[in-house]
């Protein structure tokens, strides 16, 4: 990439990653299935903000998994902050540094819009099970301490008077907005988000964009953002990485990647091929 | 949280001035009034089931683990702690003298007694009783422990159902064989002889307890780390919880006090079969949190007492001859309950202390986020609409 983001320390590196699905494993490798993701490369830069597109079933939301942990990796590397991800556990991942969103909201729905938050605050509470059943001056502390934490974020995203309300009742918009603010809770230093603007109209999107901008700069955060619709990544991303059947089919800037013909083929389709 | 006031296991002091009261209501008041068939089917054996009813609802109500296992530390509980009290409680042996005191004839209506006895127990006995019920939920912890690591590690949920099913029957199989090995359980003949030491008292303690404890577990981080995994275990992972830990750890919880409960279920009718502990019993407890409805403290405690009262009142309800249509009726019941209420008897409702603790509101500030929803248009807005 550029001179600019050389001087910038990698927070994230992603070398050759593969995931197949139901494939056999031989000595030479993976026989048949399906290659979700194939060689897939991307590096981040501490502070940037990059997007990662491309057509539905393309695998950006196979990498993010794979980014997480959620998924097992089938080949290649992902290194964060210098550590390899590959093999570690999710919740050690996140706590490692690296918050995420889903793209079909995935808020506990039936607890309410504090614990939410509060449950993604749990790695740092300070007390485990013993406090816990005793409930003495440290468990009281420490709970007081981690409630206004989530009480601090809350009001950050004007969810503050929702706290008592059950997660799954609020609004699409709101329970964006709780879902992110649930992702920032642990603290973490590279935000996934993934399609955080599906389903709102116009209006919607820009004001979540405006919002990502806002919380990158509060939280100094590095994020990657995933995202079907071209247009709406164009504005923010500095960079921007475009995939389609699970390969890399483009990078570079906004204007790099729209005049791409690959690009406009995977977006439009070539007569005949796709429709 | 206001730490001035006296606390004692995280609960205020009114709360255990409550707990006192209603003990002595009821081993004064209640109990005499009760014949000793009554006193031990619809006080005693409720409580006890309550607390591995509540044990349960901790792992399948709150942690979502389809769990039929418990039936099996409850079986582990009960013949480790009357293996223990068969071979040495006679050797712990210490009278306390108490204090005996004539109930004035005023009170002799509302008490029905004429003389009351304080503090006149064994000691060593009694101790000797925690001590064995301890070590009996211990023993089942562990084994739950190791279980639940080496089982819950490899299996989703269904398949964990089916495995702890086999749990239970593995150790039906293991205590009738047992003789073999310890020849005081009797194997398939049944355990004579265990001392009959489970007294209101010890039942209602350790109901107290089990209460007191996974309610305070349940409204801590530790408790919203649980029910976050039955929420949805995926999204708890990627919030950083290890669901590995937290899914043995309720599954530890609750088999301690299904071990308890077990304990005290040997001292109270002083025989266990291991027919009791087939694999059909073990569907009870799982009735049992359904019907009161499942993650609901408050209705499991409900609902264990509905159910035993009902059980075997029937056995006087029913007329003469009918008796075994106790099992035609309580069906029927459940089959009504479900239909009617398929949220359980109480749904959601939570009373007094089970209720979760709230934080006070933060008065409303100016946001400083902008808002996602963006009602409002800006130049920037109608610009893109266009």
């Amino acid at each position: 990439m550029s001179q600019a983001t050389e001087q910038r320390p990698m927070v994230l590196d992603i070398q050759g990653l593969s995931k197949n699905f139901g494939g056999r494993l031989t000595t030479q490798g993976y026989e048949g299935g399906l290659w979700a993701v194939r060689d897939f490369d991307m590096t981040v830069a501490e502070g940037e903000l990059v997007g990662l597109i491309g057509p539905n079933g393309a695998g950006k939301t196979t990498v993010f998994n794979m980014i997480s942990g959620l998924i097992s990796v089938t080949g290649g590397d992902v290194n964060f902050q210098g550590q390899s991800l590959v093999g570690k556990r999710p919740h050690a991942i996140t706590q490692s540094g690296i918050g995420r969103t889903f793209q079909n909201i995935r808020l506990f729905p039936q607890l309410t819009v504090l614990d939410n938050v509060r449950i993604a605050l749990h790695p740092h509470a300070g007390y485990g099970v013993l406090h816990s059943v005793w409930q003495g001056s440290r468990f009281a502390r420490c709970e007081r301490d981690l409630t206004e934490k989530a009480q601090d974020l809350l009001a950050i995203f004007d969810l503050e008077d929702r706290q008592d309300e059950i997660g799954s009742s609020l609004p699409y918009g709101e329970q964006r907005r709780l879902e992110i603010a649930r992702a920032l809770a642990g603290e973490p230093d590279l935000l996934l988000l993934d399609e955080p603007a599906a389903g709102m109209n116009p209006q919607e999107v820009h004001a979540l964009m405006d919002l990502i901008q806002f919380i990158r700069e509060k939280f100094d955060l590095t994020i990657v953002l995933i995202e079907h619709q071209m247009r709406v990544v164009m504005g923010i991303c500095e960079w921007i990485t475009v995939m389609d059947f699970g390969q890399v089919i483009a990078r570079g800037t906004a204007d790099d990647v729209s005049s791409n013909p690959k690009v406009i083929e995977a977006y439009l389709g070539r007569q005949g091929k796709r429709g | 949280m206001d730490r001035r006031r006296l606390r004692f296991l995280g609960q205020s002091w009114l709360f255990w001035v409550a707990v006192v009261l209603i003990f002595l209501v009821a081993q004064w008041v209640l109990i005499p009034r009760l014949t000793e068939f009554r006193r031990t089917a619809w006080v005693m054996f409720p409580s006890i089931m309550a607390i591995i009813c509540l044990g349960l609802n901790l792992i399948y109500g709150f942690n979502g683990q389809f769990s039929l296992g418990q039936w099996g530390f409850y079986a582990i509980g009960s013949y480790a702690s009357a293996i223990l009290t068969y071979r040495y409680a006679e050797r712990f042996t210490y009278p306390i003298q108490g204090i005996t005191i004539d109930v004035p004839t005023v009170l002799q209506r509302l008490v029905p007694l004429a003389q009351v006895d304080l503090f006149r127990f064994d000691a060593g006995q009694s101790l000797f009783l925690f001590g064995a019920v301890l070590l009996g939920a211990l023993l089942a912890a562990a084994i739950s422990a190791v279980f639940g690591y080496a089982v819950l590690l490899r299996l989703g949920s269904d398949y964990f159902g089916i495995a702890t099913l086999g749990f239970t029957i593995i150790v039906q199989v293991l205590l009738i064989n047992s003789d073999q090995v310890i020849p005081e359980t009797k194997g398939a003949r049944g355990m004579v002889g265990i001392p009959q030491m489970t007294s209101f008292f010890w039942a209602f303690f350790f109901l107290v307890l089990t209460i007191v404890v996974i309610r305070n577990v349940l409204y801590s981080s530790v408790g919203r780390a649980v029910i976050s995994v039955r929420e949805d275990e995926l999204a708890a992972k990627a919030m950083g919880i290890d669901t590995i830990r937290y899914k043995t750890t309720a599954f530890v919880i609750g088999s301690f006090f299904a071990g308890i409960a077990g304990a005290l279920y040997a001292h109270l009718y002083a025989f266990l079969s291991p027919i009791y502990f087939g694999f059909v019993k073990s569907f009870d407890p799982m009735i049992i949190i359904v019907f009161g409805g499942l993650g609901n403290m408050t209705g499991t405690l409900l609902a264990t007492f509905l159910w035993a009262i009902t059980l075997e009142g029937m056995r006087i309800w029913l007329p003469q001859g009918f008796e075994a249509w106790r099992f035609v009726v309580y069906p029927i019941v459940l089959l009504l309950v479900m239909l009617l209420r398929p949220q359980g008897l109480l749904g959601k409702l939570e009373l007094g202390f089970l209720r979760p603790p709230k934080w006070p509101q933060r008065a409303k500030a100016k946001a400083e986020a902008p808002s996602a929803d963006a009602r409002r248009e800006t130049p920037e807005v109608r610009e893109a609409i266009q």
